[in-house]
């Protein structure tokens, strides 16, 4: 009886969304098994944590009010007076620094198998616009409770960008809303936050994944097996066991390190000493910092925010660039490119929380 | 044309500083090419607050700056350096004169002068003491700067340092046989954490409590009245408890004789009671009434006080083990007012009154104690329930690892045996 229901109610959803076609794609589909496959899991894990994110922020929005005269009050709220509030916060918080963190590590995995080479250039950009997008979930989102450490990172934040040459102030006052940090930009960063990001996030999340599907996992220069492992179950089943592990991970943090909620933002307040941006922006931040006031005639920050931007956009555009990769040659020259940017990154970052007076 | 232009420049270059400056000013000129003492006045001018009015050399010391002969510049009018004993008056000819003052900043009082003939400074200045304060003692001589500035000798941060830079000198204090403690008493006392660790600028400072053009040690009679000016509801207990009297009857200082004077302490618990600690001893015999209500008092703070201990100590632990307890740690901050309230009161000597203020306080710590309580529950909660959800997914992923590891197996049994995987 419940065999007949289950097929039935099967052969309704299939005539409709052709799954039988979905089934047969993911019975047949494969992907190569090689030494450096450990490094193709991270695309996984990074769908399955903004999985995560979606679900616990559509929770939170239930008690999030995004006015600064009750932000901070309903962030503590959720965080002391809601059922499970701080478990849903903290996987939410925690979860969206680890997926920045893993997008790095996944991008930088991508990018020394040489995995953007032809046909899959799309799938590296998608990658990397990605990578930026999901940094300004963390901007968008980092003000959101209000607090003392937000409140000034985004002061700061907004401007290094109103620094920028000729759209620089335009840029500030309509990340702000205004010349200031206040209601306007805490409105304006919850509608990038829940409305704007995420309905960016979804189209480019489907494009990345329907070209990985389409195109197939890419193998290393220079793999010469041919082995190959079925994508479901096999593959699926190491995704799930990933998976678990970083569940395990994340739910260690949230009871051992629940995010904090901070004190309320005081715009009438000082700056606190040595207020720094997320991690995943302190490279750039210690840059700004370090880079002396002129070189010969330019100003260094605005020439350090320029070159960031170029920088970006020449990484984008690395599988048009690597013209070896193209040609399933190795070349050198864009792994050492690659070293020096990876080394770049850790330094910086590592330098903003341990030289004093940064 | 070509030596038309180059004219034109020379005059621009030449009359540049008087475009700048205004005046030509040749007391800097010189001065500033001399040597220690005599460069001191030049170089440190430019930062005074008088030179920001608009003031120059010759406002003070007479004679013309616009001479560059050395003659000429001290003309008839120019007054020199007063000595030592004529600063205060000197300076008093602009400060104590409502109308000169009038055009530079006319909040500013003009009462200096006659206040500090009043001080002991100007009181031993007067008697032929040139080594007594002078204006130019506490505001420097010519880079003198507004009270409001944070480098000044007289911002309120500054103020202790200044004072002690005579009344902390054992060699010049000698002659006057007064202690020279007071600025390291000062600095170990609960008003100078205030100003230096908190940074809250309305602590007292030396001149808070002794004025200061017309500083003066504070008399029996009025140490008092010096403390109430921020402690008025405890001056008020005080008056109307049965100490006041007896303090009066026995000449004693009023808050200096439990408090202490320079080096006043946090007040804390142990200030009252029957041990060696406590000060109601120094008057109160054991068994006498006063010993008993000492020893009652300090029963009924030691109760509240280690409750509220207890309580706080509940919340740290909660916070600490990650649970938020913000709305505890509020209420305990009533708590705190409570007990605040209950010490102060010891001040008036109602045992009523001080049992009301601990009863209504211990209410409100039951409230808090129970929300730290809670908390903690709340993490072994939480703690527990993470070690099920862990075994339980550890489970899942020994399951997973086993089945790839089967499914890998009859996979390569099937590639050995050259037929596709299953």
């Amino acid at each position: 009886m419940a065999k007949n229901i289950g097929q039935s109610i099967w052969k309704f959803l299939d005539e409709r969304f052709m799954l039988s076609g979905l089934v047969a794609f993911g019975k047949k589909k494969t992907v190569p098994e090689h030494r450096r496959s450990f490094w193709y899991f991270f695309g996984g894990i990074c769908l399955f944590l903004t999985g995560i994110q979606v679900a616990t922020g559509a929770m939170l929005l239930l008690y999030y009010t995004p006015s600064i005269d009750a932000a901070h009050e309903s962030v503590q709220f959720i965080m002391s007076g809601v059922k499970f509030g701080w478990l849903i916060r903290s996987v939410h918080s925690w979860t969206a620094n680890l997926l920045i963190g893993l997008l790095f590590v996944h991008m930088f995995s991508t990018f020394f198998l040489k995995a953007y080479r032809k046909p899959r250039e799309l799938t590296w950009i998608t990658g990397f616009l990605l990578l930026v997008l999901f940094m300004a979930f963390g901007f968008s989102g980092y003000l959101l409770p209000w607090n003392e450490l937000s409140y000034f990172a985004t002061r700061v934040g907004t401007d290094i960008a109103g620094s920028l040459p000729f759209i620089g102030s335009w840029l500030k006052s309509v990340i702000l809303g205004g010349p200031e940090v206040s209601q306007a930009t805490l409105s304006r960063f919850f509608w990038f936050h829940v409305a704007l990001l995420p309905l960016a996030a979804l189209a480019l999340i489907g494009i990345h994944v329907l070209l990985v599907q389409t195109l197939g996992m890419s193998k290393p220069i220079g793999e010469r097996g041919t082995k190959e492992i079925p994508f479901f179950p096999d593959f699926l089943y190491k995704d799930a066991l990933g998976w678990t592990v970083i569940l395990v991970l994340v739910g260690v943090l949230c009871v051992f390190l629940p995010w904090e909620v901070g004190i309320k933002a005081d715009p009438l307040a000082s700056t606190p000493l040595g207020i720094k941006p997320e991690w995943y922006f302190t490279f750039m931040f210690s840059t700004l910092k370090l880079i002396p006031a002129h070189i010969l005639t330019f100003e260094g920050e605005k020439l350090a925010i320029l070159g960031f931007m170029a920088g970006g956009l020449l990484w984008m555009l690395v599988p048009f660039l690597d013209r070896r990769a193209r040609r399933d040659e190795r070349s050198r020259l864009f792994s050492w490119i690659g070293v020096a940017l990876a080394v770049y990154i850790v330094t910086m970052t590592v330098l903003t929380y341990t030289l004093p007076k940064l | 044309m070509k030596i038309r232009v180059i004219r034109f420049f020379a005059a621009a270059a030449l009359f540049a500083p008087l475009v700048a400056f205004g005046q030509k000013n040749s007391c800097i000129e010189c001065h500033i090419q001399l040597e220690d003492q005599l460069k001191a006045p030049a170089a440190s001018f430019s930062g005074d607050i008088h030179a920001q009015y608009g003031l120059g050399c010759k406002d003070c010391h007479g004679g013309n700056p616009s001479q560059d002969d050395i003659d000429l510049a001290k003309d008839k009018t120019f007054k020199g350096s007063p000595k030592r004993g004529e600063i205060p008056q000197f300076c008093g000819g602009c400060h104590a004169n409502a109308s000169a003052m009038r055009i530079y900043n006319p909040s500013l009082r003009t009462d200096q002068l006659s206040q500090y003939w009043t001080s002991r400074h100007g009181q031993l200045l007067k008697s032929g003491d040139t080594k007594a304060a002078v204006c130019t003692d506490c505001h420097g001589v010519h880079g003198v700067q507004s009270a409001k500035y944070p480098k000044s000798l007289t911002f309120p941060w500054n103020i202790p340092q200044t004072c002690g830079r005579c009344h902390a000198d054992k060699s010049l204090m000698a002659g006057y046989k007064i202690p020279t403690d007071q600025l390291e008493d000062y600095k170990a006392s609960v008003h100078a954490r205030a100003l230096f660790e908190k940074k809250d600028m309305s602590a007292p400072v030396c001149n808070s409590c002794h004025g200061n053009h017309g500083a003066f040690p504070p008399s029996v009679t009025s140490v008092a009245s010096v403390c109430r000016q921020c402690h008025p509801s405890t001056g008020e207990l005080f008056t109307k408890s049965p100490h006041k009297k007896a303090f009066d009857d026995l000449g004693v200082g009023e808050c200096e004789a439990c408090h202490g004077n320079h080096k006043i302490l946090n007040p804390s618990t142990a200030m009252i009671g029957t041990d060696d600690r406590a000060v109601c001893t120094q008057c109160h015999e054991k068994g006498s009434a006063g010993f008993a209500a000492a020893a009652e008092f300090r029963r009924e703070l030691d109760g509240f006080e280690s409750g509220f201990r207890a309580a706080e100590d509940l919340l740290a632990q909660a916070r600490k083990k990650g649970v938020e307890v913000s709305d505890a740690e509020f209420k305990l901050q009533d708590v705190s007012t409570f007990l605040v309230s209950a010490k102060n009161l010891t001040h008036g000597l109602d045992k009523a009154e001080i049992v009301k203020a601990v009863s209504e306080g211990q209410e409100a710590l039951a409230g808090v104690r129970a929300s730290g309580e809670k908390a903690l529950g709340e993490a072994k909660f939480r703690r527990q329930g993470l070690a099920v959800t862990t075994a339980l997914l550890a489970l899942f992923a020994v399951a997973l690892a086993l089945k790839i590891r089967q499914m890998t197996r009859v996979r390569r049994a099937a590639e050995s045996r050259g037929g596709p995987h299953p």
